[in-house]
């Protein structure tokens, strides 16, 4: 086994959050609300480069060429800003595109169709038009995938009015945030992690959605509050399980699951009680999510806080490809721990 | 000087086609591009006044382009555009009213105000949408012939761009997968050979036409004088015909001339970037005034008709910009509303 998928590997088999029920891979909870989705409302279709390959988007979207058919299930000309303009004008005429990128890199291409026309069309025309489209992309990190294969662009999107980012980190939340942005009316751009694609977790065989802009409490603790979403939160989350038992430190561990729209509440109702912060994300530190989360707690929580705030993102450099270089680029479960210490002392 | 002379055959071209058209169609050729010129001229004239607080882009000297395309078009028929919205939704039948209270910043303009002259939408007619980013409707509109397609229903998508809109990568990658997936589409360019006050020769390499580009993309493509307004309508007809029997895309180059500034109400020849020869030049091969002398030689217009017409239109934009004058601006609370589509139940 490389070196790349003994890592993949190991996150895979860090304990799941539920663990009463059917227990499914993460790529299995996507492929199920798909599978739904394409089942039950026939203005829904795929496509992206790879989505009919053997790859199948990580095993996403296996299978569905053969069950729909070419029109709803299609491979696309390497044309980034060219499709996503062309998934805005489907989504406009009464469809529902699902478009598929194997890395958010991609979507740097199509930042015209995204921000000058998707996430405007509906308010520039007063409500007239609807872009119901879900773009869809994994982050990569691992494997020499290096600056141009493994951005977490989420913070560049973040205050773009009009687009909603999902960045779920169980296969239970996948499922459920899957089905709720095809339902969705905007467009949803969910950026999975491809660290998480092959976590296992609970989850129910039946359809059903998560609300957008919703975070959730992973566990509770009264000495200091983690936010985040993703692969960041999910390490922050297993750091603070060993915190637990290493040395009874208790957090409150907060899954945001959708950075926009942001659930403000979930965080400053857990600051009123912790009064520290440790905010973690899996982009860059400077201007992003981290940044608007520590505004957010300044303006509206600010005499909640005993303690300066924390936290954690990616150094303001490019992310490197080879592995050696990585590990001191990203950051990891001792630096999460070392944090909340800090942070608790 | 003239750098980009007019090429077609003048009012021999018109008479050359007329036989083909029933004296009743002509007339509403001649008027359609009546009244949009006169609403541009209206527009014009008032602009100074300072009610319009809206950046315009007139499409005076290019009216046959979008009478002729949408004259054979349904409904059903969906057309979008770049930023020179006027002429496109005027022909597709989009509501007066509607755009001059949008040129106007009112709350009942076609867009309320958030989208100016660049945006104009009337979707009761098939007007789509419009995007002011060079370009950034071909895509667009080549995602709703594809929903044509999904939907297997048989309306097609007509798209107006201009000569610059070709030099964006998107256009190559939005013909190719129209190609690819022989979507129901035309491309309609209008080339008026200046993008602002950049000439054609300083953005595209000289003896390469447009129409072979998209030719080589494998699109029907057609080259029309775009100030012949039968010679628009004629092509507009192959194409769909063309496109109805599942052959794919189509598009055509109509070459006119931009009478007006790139923006603006006025004439800009002063700026130095065009030579007032040249914009003369082209209003001697007028596409209105063309279709009227023939139109009154062969007596199929009479001027009693020809004022009656025009007193006509020219009531409809008083009433307009009397309408525009006495709406409502768009208060505080507008601002913030549609920013997310909250209707779930919008698209059924």
């Amino acid at each position: 086994m490389l070196w790349d998928e003994k890592l993949v590997q190991q996150n895979a088999s860090l304990v799941p959050c539920e663990t009463q029920g059917r227990s499914i891979s993460y790529v299995q909870a996507l492929h199920e609300a798909l599978s739904y989705k394409m089942e039950t409302d026939k203005s829904v279709f795929l496509l992206g480069q790879g989505v009919d390959d053997p790859g199948a988007m990580f095993g996403v979207t296996k299978g569905f060429k053969e069950l729909y058919g070419d029109l709803r299930v299609f491979d696309t000309p390497v044309s980034e800003e060219g499709m996503t303009g062309i998934c805005n004008g489907a989504a406009m005429s009464g469809m529902r595109p699902v478009y598929f990128h194997n890395r958010p890199d991609f979507l740097l291409l199509a930042f015209n169709q995204i921000v000058n026309h998707g996430s405007k069309i509906h308010w520039m025309d007063n409500g007239k038009n609807h872009v119901p489209l879900v773009i869809w992309s994994a982050i990569g990190r691992g494997w020499g995938s290096g600056p141009q294969h493994s951005q977490a662009i989420q913070g560049l999107l973040l205050g773009v009015p009009g687009i909603k980012i999902i960045m779920p980190s169980t296969p239970y939340d996948a499922k459920g945030l899957m089905i709720s942005a095809i339902e969705d009316n905007n467009p949803v751009l969910i950026f999975e992690h491809r660290w998480l694609m092959r976590r296992e977790g609970v989850v129910p065989k039946e359809p059903y959605k998560i609300p957008i802009g919703k975070g959730i409490l992973r566990q509770t603790g009264s000495d200091c509050t983690i936010v985040g979403t993703s692969h960041a939160i999910d390490l922050a989350w297993t750091a603070a399980k060993q915190l637990k038992q290493e040395r009874g430190i208790q957090a409150d561990v907060i899954d945001l699951r959708t950075l926009k729209p942001l659930d403000e509440n979930i965080i400053l109702e857990s600051v009123a009680k912790t009064g520290k912060l440790l905010i973690v994300d899996t982009g860059w530190t400077t201007g992003g999510v981290l940044a608007e989360i520590g505004c957010l707690i300044a303006e509206k929580g600010f005499s909640f806080l005993k303690k300066p705030i924390k936290r954690i993102g990616l150094p303001d450099c490019p992310s490197p490809a080879g592995n050696v270089l990585e590990n001191f680029y990203y950051p990891n479960q001792e630096t999460m721990k070392q944090a909340i210490q800090d942070l608790i002392k | 000087m003239v750098d980009y002379p007019y090429q077609g055959k003048g009012i021999t071209g018109l008479l050359e086609l007329m036989p083909h058209y029933e004296p009743h169609d002509l007339k509403i050729f001649y008027k359609s591009m009546l009244r949009i010129r006169l609403i541009e001229e209206a527009i014009a004239d008032r602009y100074h006044e300072d009610h319009m607080k809206s950046p315009i882009h007139l499409c005076i000297g290019q009216e046959a382009i979008s009478v002729g395309s949408c004259y054979p078009l349904r409904q059903k028929d969906k057309v979008f555009c770049g930023h020179r919205t006027h002429g496109p939704y005027l022909a597709k039948g989009g509501n007066l009213n509607a755009m001059l209270s949008e040129l106007h910043c009112r709350q009942n303009g076609c867009a309320a105000s958030r989208g100016g002259s660049m945006h104009l939408i009337d979707k009761a007619v098939g007007m789509e949408g419009s995007s002011a980013i060079v370009a950034g409707i071909i895509p667009i509109a080549t995602g709703a012939a594809l929903a044509a397609k999904q939907q297997k229903d048989d309306r097609i998508i007509v798209v107006y761009i201009g000569d610059a809109a070709v030099e964006e990568g998107v256009s190559w990658e939005s013909l190719n997968f129209a190609k690819l997936k022989n979507l129901p589409i035309l491309y309609i360019c209008e080339n008026n050979y200046y993008s602002v006050c950049s000439p054609i020769n300083y953005r595209q390499p000289a003896g390469i036409e447009i129409i072979k580009k998209a030719e080589a993309f494998g699109l029907k493509s057609y080259a029309v004088d775009g100030t012949n307004v039968l010679a628009m309508h004629q092509a507009t007809e192959e194409a769909l015909t063309f496109i109805k029997q599942g052959h794919g895309p189509a598009f055509i180059e109509a070459h006119a001339y931009r009478w007006r500034g790139h923006h603006g109400a006025k004439e800009d020849t002063h700026l130095g970037y065009r030579d007032k020869n040249e914009l003369a030049a082209w209003k001697n091969v007028d596409p209105l005034s063309m279709l009227e002398t023939v139109l009154i030689d062969s007596e199929f217009l009479n001027t009693r008709e020809k004022e009656q017409m025009t007193d006509e239109i020219t009531q409809e934009i008083d009433a307009g910009f009397t309408h525009a004058l006495n709406s409502p601006f768009p208060t505080e609370n507008d601002l913030l509303t549609h920013v997310y589509s909250e209707d779930m139940d919008a698209l059924g």
